[in-house]
């Protein structure tokens, strides 16, 4: 603290005195500007270019905001683009609904001084956050196969046998079927962010409470879900950042047609389709970037809805 | 790694060709293409057998991956330094490279005659006057079925469709087998050997696909919706959950012996030899009455042409007509079983079931899948729509009528054909 206050006080004589050039700013921020700006942005705005474009008798012609209207008004593209969305918002309000309310349970559930095996838990739970895409995808492909899959015999040990249906190939169960199994990748994101905020909130606070009486399921949602709340903030974009970008699950479940029918084609696939063909289809990088530039969109409404209008209002605790 | 050793031992190859090349003035000859697994075939069969009638010529194969391979190829033919020798892959990727000038035309190449019409269509312009592949081989869809099942349940190959559905009618009665091993999952089963493989024979193969790409017949015309109705009523013969049945799963299933017949592309022949313990048979997609025309699907698969850049026009010239010989394709096909040679000139193969697939080219007239040509250029991608339609038909979740519909009104919305 004083150190600080020293430096802050040599800083002040100094720029009274004159303002020299602070050269080590601009090294030190150097590389990562110049990663970022190489690998994210410069890219970013190569997308958005690229979808003003149109290859016609192969050289790339400008043609303003053409393929968006083609993407929103030509049926063949809009029908499949609408679907995409609207699967994706299924995607992410299963994982709001499901992932996040099961990571904070998780996450108090270990924070528990009374709970034994904690570190065992929060590791088995952590797990398959760092598993590949790929492997998550084939495991659960080959636990949910109705022909050699374990989730038909368990469920014939317990008697729900008839409850059994290859839920990855019927229209109206293989969106929920992949959502669910992200969810089982993911919980433990929202677990570990939450049990970290759990654990930094001070034990006089606790205490506090305690003497005032409020314990139990009431010191919960009393005391400590109002402390946690940016966390879950946080949590909740990081889900809706991740859920719009994504495209391995379904790519390596469904495959990049995303069936049964399409009912499991999210942006990312649709993307993907457009972008870089399949099959015979051949890629249309200009109406790919086109609809890059539209999720971009829509993830960037998503984000400054949260920064303008969530997380101003949230209050902050200082200790 | 094994890759880093390809690559070395490619490179190997490649400076001893060229040091050969220095001493004898012989000319090396480099083919692309993306079948690694053809490697040791090309290397101890194809190539010495040509080297040892045309001395003075030394080939390499120079394969790269399968995913890689359109994306590199196009990369070195724009710097120069591709191959002499281009494996094509079918239709509208080796019609681009022709337009950009980069494949020679082979029109008069000397054994082009040795090909029919059909077998060349997949490297050619559109109106079919030149040629810029020679045709390697192709693959023929069918039904192969467990001959020990049919044995066993004393049950006769079908040729009509009659017969077809009292065929597996028994098997499900008996219910030993799952009658038939296919899965809707990966859709591309249903399209390509289901809709492909009976579409022929109520369309009239080449017919009926030459009258849809003149706009003269439509998806939804009855020959068209037909088949699809046929693939509906295969579903109550399909394995339990069926619609989540994989591709592999399919393949396994079949090999294990638990199901009796598998729709099939004759590219499983080499694999289901080594997998599948007990006597297999095929037959071709079953006709309506005795004795009527059948039709097959004789899909062109690959290709070879000639780098218009190359340096070695004559010598690569003379490769590609030895390719277009019954002496190329005796060797390739004995070596592949299931890759058919497109030569006319009838090839002796020693595979009983590669044997059996190929004898239908002497009864049935061939035809290649109907949406392969000029058709899947435009969006909606007709290749792509059919698998999933194929795949919905089976499902239940859409008529035959609406499948055929949707396919057609999705071509019409970008194809015109020429009037």
């Amino acid at each position: 603290m004083a150190t600080k206050l020293m430096a802050t006080k040599l800083m002040a004589a100094e720029t009274r005195a004159k303002r020299p050039i602070r050269w080590h700013v601009g090294v030190f921020l150097a590389p990562a500007v110049l990663v970022y700006t190489a690998f994210m942005i410069l890219p970013l705005f190569g997308t958005l270019q690229l979808s003003l474009f149109r290859n016609i008798e192969q050289s790339q012609v400008f043609v303003g905001f053409s393929n968006f209207r083609t993407l929103f008004g030509d049926p063949n593209w809009s029908v499949n683009f609408w679907n995409a969305l609207r699967n994706n918002v299924w995607f992410f309000i299963i994982h709001m609904m499901v992932q996040n309310p099961i990571g904070i349970l998780l996450a108090a559930l270990l924070s528990s001084p009374r709970l034994r095996f904690t570190a065992f838990y929060r590791t088995a739970i952590f797990v398959p956050t760092v598993l590949s895409f790929v492997i998550v995808g084939f495991a659960w492909k080959l636990i949910l196969s109705p022909i050699w899959g374990v989730a038909p015999h368990l469920m014939d040990f317990v008697g729900l046998k008839s409850f059994f249906t290859p839920w990855l190939g019927k229209e109206q169960y293989a969106l929920t079927a992949l959502s669910l199994v992200s969810v089982w990748q993911f919980v433990g994101i929202p677990m570990m962010l939450i049990y970290a905020a759990l654990l930094s909130i001070p034990d006089e606070v606790i205490e506090a409470a305690e003497c005032d009486g409020v314990t139990g399921m009431a010191q919960f949602w009393k005391i400590k879900l109002p402390l946690i709340l940016p966390s879950i903030g946080i949590i909740s974009i990081l889900t809706f950042v991740g859920n719009f970008n994504a495209f391995d699950l379904i790519y390596t479940a469904q495959g990049a047609l995303a069936g049964p029918n399409y009912s499991t084609d999210i942006l990312g696939t649709f993307l993907y389709r457009a972008f870089f063909g399949f099959q015979l289809q051949v890629g249309d990088p200009n109406m790919g970037a086109a609809i890059a530039t539209i999720m971009f969109l829509i993830i960037l409404a998503g984000v400054c809805v949260y920064l303008f209008l969530v997380q101003t209002r949230l209050r902050r605790y200082q200790f | 790694m094994t890759t880093k050793l390809l690559t070395a031992l490619l490179l190997g190859t490649s400076i001893l060709g060229t040091t050969g090349m220095a001493l004898a003035e012989d000319v090396t000859l480099n083919i692309e293409s993306w079948r690694g697994d053809d490697l040791t075939i090309w290397k101890d069969k194809l190539i010495p057998a040509f080297e040892a009638k045309n001395p003075g010529i030394k080939v390499v194969f120079a394969p790269s991956a399968p995913t890689e391979y359109d994306a590199a190829l196009g990369a070195k033919l724009a710097a120069g330094s591709a191959g002499d020798l281009i494996t094509c892959r079918p239709f509208d990727k080796s019609l681009e490279l022709f337009k950009k000038g980069n494949l020679a035309d082979l029109t008069s190449l000397p054994g082009m005659e040795n090909f029919s019409p059909v077998a060349k269509s997949a490297w050619q312009t559109d109106d079919g006057k030149s040629s810029f592949c020679v045709p390697m081989a192709s693959v023929i869809h069918g039904f192969i079925y467990n001959k020990d099942a049919f044995d066993k349940l004393g049950l006769k190959v079908p040729t009509t469709r009659d017969e077809f559905f009292a065929v597996l009618d028994k098997i499900k009665a008996d219910g030993t087998y799952i009658p038939m091993a296919m899965g809707t999952k990966d859709l591309w089963e249903a399209a390509t050997m289901g809709y492909q493989n009976i579409g022929p024979n109520y369309w009239k193969g080449e017919e009926g696909r030459a009258a849809l790409i003149k706009g003269e017949q439509k998806l939804t015309d009855p020959q068209w919706v037909e088949p699809f109705k046929e693939l509906a009523k295969w579903k109550p013969y399909l394995g339990d959950g069926f619609e989540a049945q994989t591709y592999p799963d399919s393949q396994n299933l079949f090999t294990l012996g638990r199901a009796a017949i598998y729709p099939a592309g004759s590219w499983e022949i080499g694999l289901f030899n080594t997998q599948a313990q007990f006597k297999m048979g095929a037959f071709p997609p079953p006709v309506e009455k005795a004795g009527d025309t059948c039709y097959i699907s004789d899909h062109t698969d690959i290709g070879m042409g000639l780098n218009a850049a190359s340096k070695h026009q004559e010598e690569a010239k003379k490769f590609l007509s030895w390719v277009a010989s019954p002496d190329f394709a005796t060797i390739y096909a004995n070596a592949l079983p299931g890759f058919f040679s497109l030569n006319s000139s009838p090839v002796k193969m020693e595979d009983p079931l590669a044997q059996e697939f190929v004898s239908w080219r002497g009864k049935c007239k061939s035809t290649i899948r109907s949406t392969y040509q000029i058709l899947s250029r435009g969006t909606p991608n007709l290749e792509n729509e059919t698998w999933v339609e194929s795949a919905n038909v089976i499902n239940g979740t859409d008529t035959p009528e609406a499948a055929a519909k949707k396919l057609q009104d999705g071509l019409d919305s970008w194809y015109k054909p020429a009037k």
